[in-house]
């Protein structure tokens, strides 16, 4: 049965980056919709895999929910014997009485600790195994190749780890047992109900069908108008993400009277549908109310008749109370069924997404008996390197080059041309198709991942900071630096100036993404972090397209020193800021079609010198 | 709440809410006739062997059943029309003031904010005024009825009544107590694990360069434990609630039955009596477990309603209140000086150091102004002053020998065109988009605009041409198309001053160029200011300011600027070669 006050989409629709140089059709390599086929006995058999560690829990939740069903059910039982004794003035039969509500109070007891026990036990049980189960998932995301990772949207990935393992939580497990314990009630109580009177019990067993027919019939005809209700709110919504996210251009325009009656207009639109759902929704509850009370009535009437003439069955006074307690109580476990069914299914799909993620196949393992770079130089060589992230449609053909330690390297060429995917390539975040890579003489794939990251630094053109301080930021690759330390990185980026000028200097808390920086001052906490770590050999992607040209030059000026001693290769769009490269390789489809210095490559009047002058063109 | 209620609600649908209850009230009282009636049943009927009886108090029930529940759908029709009536006016009130806001009050309420204001809080106040009609007045009613009925059938047996009914709602309190601060804790525990999972998958790059795997596997650990153990602790609580209610409730018909008994046997009360007793108790637990309920609901409605006032209540910051237009005559329009800064300053809400300082600056009419300077140098905040996006905190802005701030905006808006440096469109069609400075722009115009802006040639290879179909930010365009249609709107409906904000960085350099070109073109009519990081758009202006940390730098014309500024030499220098730079 749709909530309409069920909270909307609490979770942020994240939207997915994937570089389209970098991804792209990864998905003919690590498809995480592969298992989306999982039978449900399967499905359960894994997740049984999960709650084993914790099966005292899981067991006591049952027998305890079973304990306290069966002791809820007997409590109408004993009271309708209780009123039998009761019968009027001077009629009452205390000796029996007193040990009659001494059993209820204890029953009644007994079923409350068990009630709370189940619940406390399923708790327990649910949230350590979706803990469990999360940090397995995250792990995965660890040893997963960035291929998948960039051919999959982040935000489907994050809602796995987030939301899709809070679903087996509350579906699976607490789903299950909410399962079990609506069942039982219904058996349960049916059986109390026949045990007392079969005609009687008929009565109500076949008039709740009735009232399910009726909630049905609602929700049907409430889902459709919530249909209408949806879409226009998804209308409205976006109407006003738009309008609002423009407010600004939009009172530079003094358009806002415009704006005002499209917005009048989708706004009384959304009325009528609005106030039809919500009516139609509305008469799901006083509806099934109405079956209720009637199903009341006829078992008052039918219980009393029995009491009175004896047929169709013998009934006592205190049985018929029995029954009407009964008849009040049978609905509800149908409606938590009817809830929980939903639940279930949604967090069977949920499942399967989590252990689709968690089968979906690693990196290649870290060689067993890995080589080592005794003393790193900072030697670079690449020969006959071929890749492609698409079968059939390759990429990198046939790269040759090789980088003398202390070298400087720059890669220069058209958007896509595969300039990122070198960078991709060395770190080993992607492996070669064919070819070698070798980094001071040594073959990067005979190397420990760790050991080879540890001889570079890099700088992309996407500044990525964590939440945390300005210093923790800095000093990501280097956790134990001193402060000093840490502001003369700073200050060698020429990010010290902006830094001591935020409300807490070095100790200012930024956001996820940044916070209130600009995208300069971000590249520049980047460019710092790099600093500090001090590696062999400098990457940088794109690293200076978000400064403005002037800061540029002061940063550059910082990198020419750090690139002093250090082998250093450069991806860069403006071509200004290559000048100075001692060896400039310009990429073309793939290929490296020209090489040399800034002059040599000028003089020889080829690709580069048209894309030199491409940018002067007016 | 309250405030919605007084100025949304009562005034407009008041007769509707008062009716919705009123029908409630007589559901309510059948609900709590049913357990008397089924006590004569028991009492009259069986004891006197009355089948005829019987029957006729069962068919009083069904009765009451059918007749309550058409009650019912009157209140639930009220309850439909008047929360979403009034909230429909809530919200088209609330947009009317969202456009009314000035650029520094959506800065600090934040966009994203604004948005769930109108969409998502509105929508908890219609629920809550719909809850408010259908069930505020049902249940603790329902409560408070069953507990004055039972001691209207018998004081003494009554008094259970008024001990367990305060004990179940104080068992209630003491958990949901509890228990709110700990769901704002789970909540943010939950968000930590989503952060650090996010931060894992953007950062991937970086976090496997800096070989730094192992202990963000321990922050995502730490906060999986941290949102584990709140979980717990939540759950434990929750547990309690439900048995301690259910046991408080059994406990009182166990006491029912022993002293019931007593009187029974006293002859002072019935057996059918008992039964109602039994079956009011029942009542009233339900009932306490929806007024919990409801509790919830109204908490975060109250909360959404504040979030709505705050909005309502705000002033804003800068207003064209009671401002009437300005007598200025085309000739006026077209000559003297269009735009004059007078010791300019402009400071952020919050900030320590102004965005913008002591700028003077005077711009003759038909003549183009270049702004250059690095990023955060303040040249976005500086052409927001003129058409008064923001005020100045010191200083005078004039336009046309008029203070900004004697100008009507709609005045003042028709006179300066901007062009944002994100250009963006929405949903609908060319013309729709380019017709908002003037919505009776002819075709003509439009194309002239079009022309001007350099985007005559695609919009005519487009099916439809003027209306061919816009997406929601203009995504079926490409960025330097986007750009290009932004420049032509700002152009429609003859302004006589354009900023162009950074706004032609996607265009490349011949089409740009040619850009350029047209809008000198028009200076007999168009006073122009380009503000851009690139030396090549503001080389041939007129004047060139140059900004550094919101100060002047420098200011005139290039062959001056390049001798004068250092800093605009070198920015030129990092951008052209050295024989373009003094050519």
């Amino acid at each position: 049965m749709p909530n309409p006050y069920s909270a909307t989409g609490g979770a942020a629709t994240m939207v997915a980056t994937v570089r389209g140089d970098m991804g792209g059709g990864g998905n003919d390599r690590n498809d995480l919709g592969q298992t989306s086929g999982m039978p449900a006995g399967q499905v359960l058999r894994r997740l049984g895999a999960y709650v084993r560690p914790h099966a005292v829990s899981c067991v006591l939740s049952f027998v305890a929910s079973a304990v306290s069903v069966v002791g809820q059910l007997y409590v109408p039982i004993l009271i309708g014997r209780a009123i039998d004794l009761i019968v009027g003035a001077g009629q009452v039969d205390f000796a029996a009485l007193a040990p009659l509500t001494v059993r209820l109070a204890v029953v009644v007891v007994m079923a409350g600790v068990a009630q709370w026990l189940s619940g406390y036990c399923t708790n327990r049980l649910t949230y350590e195994t979706v803990r469990d189960l999360r940090v397995e998932a995250y792990d995965k995301l660890r040893s997963l190749p960035l291929s998948t990772l960039d051919s999959h949207a982040h935000g489907d990935l994050l809602s796995r780890v987030v939301n899709d393992v809070d679903q087996v939580g509350d579906g699976l497990l607490q789903g299950l047992t909410q399962l079990f314990t609506g069942v039982i009630t219904i058996v349960g109580t049916l059986c109390f109900m026949f045990s007392i009177s079969v005609p009687v019990g008929l009565v109500v067993v076949l008039v709740t069908p009735l009232s399910i027919l009726v909630a049905g019939l609602i929700a049907r005809r409430s889902a459709s108008s919530f249909k209408d209700q949806q879409a226009l709110q998804g209308e409205l919504g976006g109407y006003v993400e738009e309008m609002v996210g423009n407010q600004k251009l939009v009172s530079a325009f003094a358009h806002g009277h415009q704006t005002e009656e499209g917005f009048r207009e989708v706004n009384s639109r959304l009325y009528t549908s609005g106030e039809h759902a919500q009516f139609v929704s509305s008469l799901s509850n006083p509806s099934t109310r109405l079956v209720n009370n009637i199903t009341y009535a006829v078992v008052a009437i039918v219980g009393c008749t029995c009491v009175i003439t004896g047929a169709p069955s013998v009934l006592s006074v205190g049985q018929v109370q029995s029954f009407l307690a009964y008849a009040n109580q049978y609905m509800k476990p149908f409606n938590e069924i009817s809830a929980v069914v939903t639940q279930v299914q949604t967090a069977f799909a949920s499942a399967r997404r989590v252990f689709a993620l968690l089968d979906a196949e690693e990196e290649v393992a870290d060689p067993a008996e890995p080589e080592h770079v005794e003393e790193p130089r900072g030697e670079l060589d690449f020969s006959h390197v071929d890749f492609s992230y698409v079968k059939d449609k390759p990429l990198l053909k046939d790269i040759s080059f090789h980088a003398a330690p202390g070298e400087r390297l720059a890669l220069v060429g058209p958007t896509g041309c595969g300039k990122t995917t070198l960078i991709n390539l060395l770190l080993r975040f992607y492996d070669v198709d064919a070819g070698t890579i070798r980094v001071d003489g040594v073959d990067t794939s005979q190397l420990t991942r760790a050991e080879l990251r540890s001889l570079f630094g890099m700088v992309l053109q996407d500044t990525w900071l964590f939440e945390g301080t300005v210093r923790d930021n800095i000093a990501y690759g280097v956790p134990d630096a001193t402060q000093e330390q840490v502001e003369d990185a700073a200050k060698r980026a020429h990010a010290h100036k902006f830094i001591v000028q935020l409300p807490q200097g070095y100790d200012t808390v930024i956001g996820e993404e940044g916070g209130s920086l600009s995208q300069g001052q971000r590249q520049l906490l980047c460019i710092a972090r790099v600093m500090l770590a001090d590696p062999k050999v400098l990457l940088l992607d794109e690293a200076t397209s978000s400064i403005d040209t002037r800061t540029e030059l002061q940063v550059q000026d910082a990198f020419d020193r750090m690139m002093e001693g250090r082998t250093s290769l450069v991806v860069a769009h403006r071509l200004s800021t290559i000048r100075n490269a001692d060896c400039i390789l310009v990429m073309r489809d793939g290929h490296i079609v020209e090489s040399g210095t800034h002059d040599e490559l000028l003089a020889r009047g080829g690709f580069y010198a048209k894309l030199y002058e491409s940018q002067f063109d007016r | 709440m309250r405030r919605i209620l007084s100025r949304f609600v009562m005034p407009k649908y008041g007769f509707k809410v008062v009716l919705g209850m009123a029908c409630k009230v007589v559901e309510v009282v059948f609900d709590l006739l049913t357990p008397v009636v089924v006590a004569r049943m028991i009492d009259v009927g069986v004891r006197n062997r009355d089948s005829g009886e019987v029957m006729r108090l069962g068919l009083l029930l069904v009765l009451f059943a059918a007749i309550g529940y058409c009650f019912t759908l009157v209140c639930q029709k009220m309850a439909a029309l008047v929360s979403q009536g009034a909230c429909t006016d809530v919200r088209n009130e609330l947009f009317s003031k969202v456009q009314e806001l000035s650029s520094a009050d959506v800065d600090r309420f934040g966009t994203p904010s604004l948005m769930t204001r109108l969409t998502n809080d509105v929508n908890q106040v219609q629920v809550t005024i719909a809850l408010g009609i259908r069930q505020l007045i049902r249940w603790p009613f329902l409560a408070v009825g069953s507990m004055v009925a039972a001691l209207l059938i018998d004081e003494e047996l009554g008094l259970i009544f008024l001990v367990c009914t305060p004990v179940i709602g104080l068992v209630f309190w003491w958990v949901m107590h509890r228990l709110v601060p700990y769901f704002r804790q789970l909540q943010g525990r939950l968000d930590q694990v989503s952060l650090v999972t996010r931060e894992a998958l953007s950062g991937v790059r970086v976090i496997r360069a800096f070989r730094r795997e192992e202990s963000e596997g321990r922050r995502f650990r730490e906060a999986a434990d941290a949102q584990t153990t709140t979980a717990i602790g939540v759950g434990r609580l929750s547990a309690i609630l439900n048995p301690a209610t259910l046991l408080v409730m059994d406990l009182g018909v166990v006491a029912i039955l022993w002293a019931g008994g007593a009187r029974v046997d006293a002859g002072e009360l019935t057996q059918g009596e008992v039964m109602a007793f039994v079956n009011y108790m029942t009542q009233t637990l339900v009932s306490i477990v929806y007024v919990a309920n409801l509790v919830t609901v109204f908490t975060r409605g109250e909360a959404s309603a504040k979030r709505v006032f705050e909005v309502l209540d705000c002033e804003p910051a800068v207003s064209d209140k009671g401002l009437v237009p300005v007598p200025v005559s085309d000739a006026t329009l077209g000559s003297g000086m269009a735009v004059e800064l007078e010791r300019a300053g402009f400071t952020y809400e919050g900030a320590k150091v102004p965005a913008l300082d002591d700028v003077t600056v005077r711009l003759g009419a038909g003549q183009i102004l270049g702004i250059i300077g690095g990023t955060g140098s303040g040249k976005s905040t500086l052409v927001s002053l003129v058409p008064r996006l923001y005020d100045a905190t010191q200083g005078t802005v004039r336009v046309f020998g008029h203070d900004v701030r004697e100008y009507p905006f709609e005045q003042l808006r028709g006179i300066v065109a901007t062009v944002p440096q994100k250009a963006s469109l929405v949903s609908g069609t060319i013309r729709s988009n380019l017709c908002w400075r003037n919505p009776d722009a002819t075709d003509d115009e439009l194309w002239a605009a079009l022309q001007v802006a350099q985007a005559a040639d695609f919009v005519q290879q487009k099916e439809g041409q003027l209306d061919a179909v816009v997406e929601a930010g203009g995504r079926n365009f490409s960025g330097g198309q986007r750009q290009r249609l932004t420049i032509a709107r700002a152009l429609v409906g003859s302004p006589r001053i354009v900023i162009l904000d950074d706004s032609a960085s996607a265009l490349d350099f011949a089409t740009d160029a040619r850009l350029r070109q047209a809008l000198r073109g028009m200076r007999n009519q168009l006073t122009t200011i380009v503000v851009s990081q690139r030396v090549s758009a503001v080389m041939g202006a007129d004047q060139i300011l140059v900004l550094d940390h919101g100060r002047v730098a420098g200011l005139g014309p290039h062959r001056t600027l390049v001798r004068e500024c250092p800093l605009y030499r070198e920015i030129c220098l990092s951008q052209l070669r050295p024989e373009e730079v003094d050519a």
